[in-house]
């Protein structure tokens, strides 16, 4: 058994936290420096121009790359073999996001009930944390904060086996047209497909923060994520929404098993600034 | 392509000539206000009180703006989705308000009420938040302090960078810009 203290998980999150919320991931700055040149549409390209200078600036004084710091989503993978002491785990992680949000000058954009109080909590918590209980002693935390532009674009729907592949593509493709320049293009699309209903949503949210630059291990599930982002492009949405072939950078798919009646598919939407930061303690 | 620049508040002679798809830069005083604020706006006007401010000739920015770090007149402030202003916005748009800012597509209610009003809907790029900020010299609280970063601001923005997306006339980017660089995937 490993003993972790609450109180370096603490201060991991902290600092993950300001990390996303300054810095963007290489993978992403690279995707979009390189669609600023070779975007067909001029105010396309002159749009991705200013995101590329945006993340400059953003890492460079630490400020929020977006206002919309976000709900912050965590997943938390945690070792069997650890023995956490010393606090409180889920008022650990909602400590981190007070103090991070607070003292990193982020957007506290959180109300306390959904439909008839609204309050705002003014301290951004509580997070939405998933946690999960894998083999060894580590805890790998994955930290990312969501902004709600995208998010309220997500979609999730119970496809049936009949569908097929067709059902997916046109489904995903569909979701993505009807969001047009609502989420912020050039958009990264998380997808789930299978489990149970809330399995897919969770897959898809995880898919939002998988890194651009890799791809499903399963050959055909790689084809349809490369055959998603080609039909996507082929909507002419572009960047901010106002016409060009950059409309999402990469589509990231993860399945799951699921049940002989269906087949759940579920799309979680982020922007350009898909920030997300990770850490193994 | 040239920027037009244009004086806040508004003016309706002038901003009858911008055109869907005009870059602007955008230099004095502007409102801010998103979801909750408008709400309260909506509800002075439902009940005869006085908004906080006079939205006559004005622009509002829909933005919940981060807080200021030191060094800095404000924190990152980028556009909100306007969509989730719809609902309210022909009612201020009926008491003289001109231009509204935001990111994402208008419904036709709002664009029927600026036709009949006159009024603009500009676009600023969504997610460039802390390049933007730096546009804004001066953030001041006017109302609804307890919203947190969903009160009402007062900015003073120096070429400050829009798009006009839906102009007087009801001419909207959202759709000829996207026609234009549509392809059929199975062509």
């Amino acid at each position: 058994m490993r003993e972790i203290e609450a109180s370096v998980i603490k201060k991991t999150i902290y600092d993950l936290i300001l990390k996303a919320s300054y810095e963007i991931g290489d993978d992403v700055y690279a995707c979009v420096a390189n669609c600023a040149e070779c975007e067909e549409s001029p105010s396309g390209r002159e749009v991705l121009k200013q995101l590329k200078e945006n993340y400059d600036i953003a890492k460079r004084e630490r400020v929020a790359i977006c206002q919309d710091t976000g709900m912050c989503v965590l997943f938390i993978d945690i070792g069997q073999e650890v023995h956490i002491t010393g606090g409180d785990f889920t008022e650990t992680v909602n400590n981190a996001v007070r103090e991070a949000y607070k003292e990193g000058y982020l957007r506290k954009s959180v109300v306390n009930d959904p439909l008839y109080d609204r309050i705002n909590t003014k301290d951004n918590t509580p997070a939405v944390i998933h946690t999960r209980i894998v083999p060894g002693d580590k805890i790998d935390i994955m930290v990312t904060p969501k902004g709600f532009g995208s998010e309220n674009m997500s979609a999730i729907k119970m496809l049936v086996p009949a569908d097929g592949e067709k059902g997916v593509i046109d489904f995903v493709v569909d979701t993505v047209k009807k969001a047009g320049p609502n989420p912020c293009p050039p958009i990264i699309v998380g997808v789930g497909i299978g489990g149970t209903f809330e399995i897919a949503a969770l897959m898809a949210k995880r898919m939002t923060a998988r890194s651009i630059d890799t791809v499903n291990p399963d050959p055909r599930y790689q084809r349809l994520e490369e055959e998603l982002l080609r039909r996507i492009n082929c909507l002419g949405i572009g960047p901010a929404g106002i016409g060009g072939r950059t409309t999402a950078l990469k589509v990231n798919i993860e399945t799951y098993p699921t049940h002989i009646a269906g087949m759940p598919v579920a799309i979680n939407i982020v922007c350009h600034a898909a920030r997300h930061a990770h850490a193994v303690i | 392509m040239e920027n037009i620049r244009v004086q806040l508040p508004l003016n309706k002679e002038e901003i009858a000539k911008l055109r869907a798809g005009d870059t602007v830069l955008l230099t004095g005083i502007m409102y801010t206000a998103r979801d909750a604020a408008h709400k309260r706006l909506v509800a002075c006007l439902d009940e005869g009180r006085e908004m906080p401010f006079d939205v006559k000739n004005q622009l509002i920015y829909y933005v919940g703006p981060a807080p200021a770090s030191p060094g800095h007149a404000v924190g990152s402030a980028g556009p909100t989705t306007s969509y989730r202003m719809d609902a309210y916005a022909p009612r201020l748009l009926d008491e003289g308000l001109l231009g509204m800012m935001g990111k994402g597509k208008r419904n036709d209610k709002v664009i029927e009420s600026m036709k009949k009003n006159g009024a603009v809907y500009f676009g600023a790029v969504g997610g460039a938040a802390a390049l933007i900020s730096q546009k804004i010299e001066k953030s001041e609280v006017v109302a609804y302090e307890d919203l947190g970063a969903e009160a009402i601001h007062r900015f003073t923005v120096k070429d400050f960078p829009a798009l006009v997306i839906i102009d007087s006339l009801g001419n909207n980017v959202y759709m000829d810009g996207p026609r234009k660089y549509a392809v059929d995937p199975d062509q």
